[in-house]
């Protein structure tokens, strides 16, 4: 067990976080949160995986400040189409929708 | 040449991108006819040139893998590149008339337009993981930016679900490509085969393979991953719609079908192929069911493309352990069918949108007499669903047709069923629309006629639907294509 091995399973975890706060939380803006606690833990996978000899590989680096740059746009997307659906609709989750369940009359 | 093709085809769309943000509606519009002008005639060029000289590895600026970004131009991306091309174009210009410029916001219809069609061609030409990660990241944002252009409630709530569901399944993607990388320690596609063909397969990796299709399965929405597909699909604005169904579903699919056909023999397993091939067909049958049931004339053509992207997936189990000739047979209906639904879907939720413009309403009951006012439009719709349907003459047919022959060849007779059953279904919820509107309705006389334009590029897209069954031989010859191997990893 090395140090980045260790980055890797705290990586893992924060995942796992992320993905149960993204599937079972209806606030929209915890739901935002909690898909950018999960990006974190893939990017902490991502530099903490790849294990060398000879100190740390700037490959995955270069490819995480990659990824930050992609998590910030996706975030700033998502709050500006929360907020302008709040200021429309009043509400803060996708909930209590009527006309696009499945199957049933519309 | 060469040279400035690559260079045209990957620097417009970014540069007009640019350039339109600048514009209002009207001088956007104009920016992008000649925008539309150049990359149709970079992309014919450029595929003009691989089936002549054969594929290539493109280093963009010089640049080689790791660090830099290599790109695969193979005779499938080609045309991949030029079928973005056709069905881009006649959206854009079928949006130029179509979409409302008196709203302020629309006017970044272009800019997302143009975002959009770079990154479906980074994702085409991607020859590295990590840059079709940013390839699909590009085309969501844009794509969840298009539907949001509807401004409403509505819109606004589609729009958030699929963001959330796009954004879920990239980062599905990305945790495995950084598990690809933990172990295999490159990110080249080319490098993990070569990896494999000289070492016998871990069993960690499997894992990861796994990740990314179930992530990328969610970006194509397949059954039961689809939920966020239809109200998406169906809010936003018809040529929008259309770009949707057409084109952003199959680029995820593409990413997924290429890492099957690369790692799938060494990493996959038959049980995890049969599985997608089972979900694939319950989309088939559930999509088609549901399309019968839809009150809404978009949500209808939406639950369509829920059917026919399970068709996309029968891909996995019909080349799995199965002989050379075979799986070729299912890469080309596979290929065929994406072309083919790509053209006629196009064709189908742009003729909707004249439809539902002329009727002011988009219910499928309240077509009732619109057969007598605009048989231009619904003609079309007609000729797309003849593809869809899969009846000859039309690419839809000639796809099922190779389909139907792999499964039987495979022995995998099961598929077969499946095909069978979705073209009945499909004939069902689409003649169901035809009885609408043949339908006469003695109270509603009086209907808005969209311009001709508007009438024709449906028109042409669903007749390039239907010709596609008598150039089938010369589209599948390109992916035969020689392929130079100098510059691989």
């Amino acid at each position: 067990m090395t140090l980045s091995l260790l980055y890797a399973m705290a990586g893992a975890a924060l995942c796992g976080i992320g993905l149960f706060g993204l599937l079972r939380l209806s606030h929209l803006l915890r739901r935002l949160l909690a898909f950018n606690i999960m990006g974190s833990g893939v990017f902490l996978i991502m530099v903490g995986l790849p294990q060398h000899q000879s100190g740390p590989d700037p490959v995955p680096q270069a490819l995480v400040l990659t990824g930050i740059v992609v998590a910030i746009a996706a975030t700033a997307l998502a709050v500006v189409l929360i907020r302008r659906y709040y200021h429309q609709s009043g509400m803060t989750s996708l909930e209590g929708e009527s006309g696009s369940r499945e199957g049933g009359p519309l | 040449m060469t040279l400035w093709l690559m260079a045209g085809l990957l620097f417009t769309p970014l540069a007009w991108a640019v350039l339109t943000l600048l514009t209002d509606f009207v001088w956007g519009r104009r920016v992008t006819w000649v925008g539309i002008l150049v990359q149709v005639f970079v992309s014919l060029g450029l595929w003009l040139t691989i089936a002549q000289n054969g594929g290539f590895y493109y280093d963009l600026g010089g640049w080689g893998a790791p660090l830099g970004i290599e790109l695969r131009v193979d005779g499938l991306a080609v045309t991949f590149v030029l079928l973005t091309a056709a069905v881009a174009s006649a959206c854009g210009l079928h949006a130029g008339v179509y979409i409302d410029r008196h709203k302020p916001w629309h006017r970044y219809f272009w800019p997302l337009f143009w975002f959009l069609w770079s990154g479906l061609n980074a994702v085409w030409l991607g020859g590295d993981l990590f840059n079709l990660y940013v390839g699909l990241e590009l085309i969501s944002l844009s794509a969840v930016g298009l539907v949001a252009l509807g401004g409403n409630a509505n819109a606004l709530r589609a729009s958030v679900r699929y963001l959330l569901a796009a954004l879920l399944g990239s980062l599905a993607y990305l945790l495995g490509v950084a598990l690809i990388y933990g172990q295999f320690g490159t990110l080249s596609i080319a490098g993990v085969v070569a990896w494999l063909d000289n070492h016998s397969a871990p069993a960690g990796p499997g894992l990861a393979l796994a990740l990314m299709i179930t992530g990328l399965a969610l970006k194509t929405a397949l059954f039961p991953l689809h939920r966020w597909l239809p109200p998406a699909h169906g809010i936003a604005k018809s040529p929008v719609s259309a770009l949707l169904s057409a084109l952003v579903v199959k680029a995820s699919f593409y990413i997924a079908a290429r890492l099957w056909l690369a790692f799938g023999e060494s990493l996959g397993s038959l049980a995890a192929a049969q599985m997608v091939g089972l979900l694939g067909g319950a989309a088939v049958v559930w999509g088609s069911w549901l399309a019968c049931k839809q009150a809404q004339l978009k949500q209808v053509v939406a639950y369509s493309s829920v059917a026919q992207i399970g068709y996309l997936f029968l891909l996995f189990p019909l080349t799995y352990s199965v002989s050379e000739s075979i799986s070729l047979q299912a890469q080309q209906g596979i290929t065929l069918q994406v072309i083919s639904h790509a053209l006629a879907k196009a064709a189908m939720f742009l003729a909707a949108g004249n439809l539902i413009l002329s009727v002011g309403s988009s219910r499928v009951d309240a077509l009732a007499g619109v057969s007598r006012f605009l048989p231009f439009s619904l003609f079309s719709f007609g000729l797309a669903g003849v593809s869809l349907m899969s009846l000859p003459p039309s690419g839809g047919f000639a796809a099922k047709w190779l389909l139907l022959q792999a499964s039987l060849g495979s022995g995998q007779w099961w598929w077969a069923l499946v095909l069978l059953a979705g073209g009945l279904l499909s004939a069902a919820y689409l003649f169901r629309v035809y009885r609408a509107s043949f339908a006469e309705n003695p109270e509603t006389d009086r209907f808005f006629h969209p311009s001709k334009s508007l009438e024709i590029i449906p028109m042409v897209l669903a007749l390039m639907a239907l010709g596609l069954e008598f150039v089938s031989e010369q589209v599948l010859s390109v992916m035969a294509l020689p392929f130079a191997e100098e510059g691989a990893p």
